[in-house]
């Protein structure tokens, strides 16, 4: 990995109340990525992108962003970064155009009314830029709130739950946009506990459980994992081994001779089960039923924290 | 420094005042009037003349440091507070800003405001009473003092208050008995020994005492006495939200 543009090591945080929120998180994130960090209610993801965002304080170990050190050096990490928090945290008196200028400015930068009228065009904003928040559902609210995280022209955009609650007509429209800001350069972490989510969306997925980075992988890797089928043959015969002609495709017969298992990954030939049935027939196997199975990615998910 | 930000709060603490003007400026006007009617007009008149003045002049000084006060530390302690309980503070966290710029915004728009009140009471007040004002630069001096260091005071206890009714028990429970009984209506030099002396643990007395000092030259205390009195209050403010910055008290877990 080139330069990665945040560099967390040996992350740890303790709340006064004793919670174990995080506990030696290290994680690379390389710039122009999407990495979607999956995980249980309360593992640690918001306190996560908490620290790395200012907002909460760690107890142990250093965030780099863009090289710079979170703490000592605040001013030139945080300026690279965008926070959409998970709630809807807006003053309700103002204006779109207000509240997403206000933003700007809290960055240091000065107003450029250019910049926040494309801005709110791209999130579909514009329309409501004098409307006040307060009138807004909750879908332009969250988009307003996205608006204010990239008011400064960010490098990286953090997303805490960016879905949640929100109907699917949305989330689709939620993603098309973290689409269309990736194309930009944008690096996007996101966190999420719906995992077709992170299939849908993400380069990299990190899982987190119980405060541990248990996992951070290539989608992709984790695709052909995800992509393992397993079809079963039931026999209405139980044979006592496996026929020669069906040696090749590396079966495995169970105790009682009553089912013939086949597992393959993304990568076998289309046409496999067919030819896989037709020697089964020629073979004059009894096969009253087949089924067949996916391992999901949840199942990937749940066996991990699990553990 | 991050001067945009400091803007950008002082901004919207300001748009916040003069959204809603009229509660902001007509209440202290008519209480200013209800003062002057009662204490001035009515009762006043029956007052002979304290230290060689009015009573009715003799009150303008206390009438706007009471504004002052109660302004001043309602105005910071909610600007604050609101985005707390709000959730909108956030931002504020997560923004390149440092504490000293986050209090010059907040603080210094609560301060601004409190000021303007204290300019509009001592304009109604001169349609009631002659006005003379013997060292005006002293009197600008006292009242920015007075609205930044209570400012800063109800930044702290928006910084501390959670819940709505902890804002309000400060202020009710501490800031107005001291203002009253800070010599804000009466010179403490009208009061038996015992409970001057008491008076004189009251930091407000000094406050009063050096702006009606500034007004017409009578003081209760030395002038002197009365700015390190204030001076040292303001220092303590800032200590206090240095260190709740430094610590997270109440931003940050």
């Amino acid at each position: 990995m080139m330069q990665p543009i945040v560099s967390v090591q040996n992350l740890s945080k303790t709340y006064a109340s004793g919670l174990v929120a995080l506990d030696g998180v290290s994680l690379d994130i390389a710039r122009g990525e999407i990495l979607a960090l999956l995980g249980p209610n309360g593992a640690g993801k918001t306190t996560l992108i908490s620290i790395i965002c200012g907002i909460v304080t760690k107890s142990a170990g250093t965030v780099l962003v863009g090289g710079h050190d979170s703490v000592t050096d605040f001013r030139a990490a945080r300026a690279l970064i965008g926070l959409v928090p998970q709630e809807l945290h807006l003053s309700i008196f103002e204006t779109v155009w207000d509240t997403v200028s206000f933003s700007r400015q809290l960055y240091g930068r000065k107003t450029d009314a250019a910049y926040i009228e494309t801005l709110l065009r791209m999130l579909s904003l514009w329309d409501k830029r004098n409307a006040k928040i307060m009138t807004l559902s909750g879908g332009m609210k969250r988009r307003v709130l996205i608006a204010k995280a990239l008011s400064h022209q960010p490098q990286i955009l953090f997303l805490d739950e960016p879905t949640a609650g929100v109907d699917v007509g949305l989330r689709k429209e939620m993603w098309s946009v973290i689409r269309s800001l990736k194309a930009t350069g944008v690096t996007v972490i996101l966190t999420t506990h719906y995992i077709d989510e992170a299939e849908e969306m993400a380069d990299r997925v990190g899982v987190i459980d119980k405060g541990r980075l248990i996992l951070v992988e290539e989608k992709a890797t984790l695709m052909q994992k995800l992509g393992q089928k397993k079809l079963s043959l039931h026999l209405a015969r139980p044979v006592n081994d496996i026929p020669a002609s069906l040696k090749a495709y590396g079966l495995h017969l169970s105790p009682d001779g009553s089912v013939l298992t086949y597992v393959h990954g993304s990568g076998a030939p289309r046409d496999i089960i067919l030819r896989l049935l037709k020697d089964a027939e020629s073979a004059k196997l009894d096969v009253h039923d087949i089924s067949t199975e996916q391992s999901s990615l949840e199942d990937i998910f749940m066996g991990l924290v699990a553990k | 420094m991050n001067w945009h930000a400091v803007a950008a709060i002082f901004t919207y603490e300001m748009k916040r005042f003069f959204r809603t003007m009229g509660q902001s400026l007509v209440s202290p006007v008519i209480s200013t009037v209800l003062y002057f009617v009662v204490f001035g007009a009515a009762i006043g008149s029956r007052i002979e003349e304290i230290d060689g003045v009015s009573y009715g002049a003799f009150i303008v000084p206390g009438l706007i440091m009471l504004s002052l006060l109660t302004q001043s530390v309602s105005n910071a302690s909610f600007g604050i507070y609101f985005p707390r309980f709000s959730g909108t503070i956030y931002e504020f966290l997560a923004a390149p800003i440092s504490a000293t710029e986050m209090v010059l915004g907040f603080v210094g728009a609560a301060a601004a405001k409190s000021l303007l009140i204290g300019i509009v009471i001592l304009a109604t007040s001169a349609f009631f009473v002659p006005l003379s004002i013997a060292h005006p630069v002293w009197m600008v001096v006292f009242m920015l003092l007075t609205a930044f260091t209570f400012s800063l005071l109800g930044f702290i206890i928006g910084l501390w208050a959670d819940g709505f009714e902890k804002l309000q028990i400060i202020p009710l429970l501490i800031i107005t008995p001291l203002t009253f009984l800070g010599g804000s209506f009466y010179s403490i030099n009208l009061l038996p020994p015992f409970w001057k002396s008491v008076s004189m643990f009251n930091p407000v007395v000094y406050l009063v005492s050096g702006f009606r000092w500034s007004f017409n030259e009578v003081a209760d205390v030395s002038v002197g006495l009365s700015l390190a009195i204030t001076c040292l209050f303001l220092l303590l403010c800032l200590a206090t939200i240095g260190w709740m910055f430094r610590t997270g008290y109440r931003l940050k877990t």
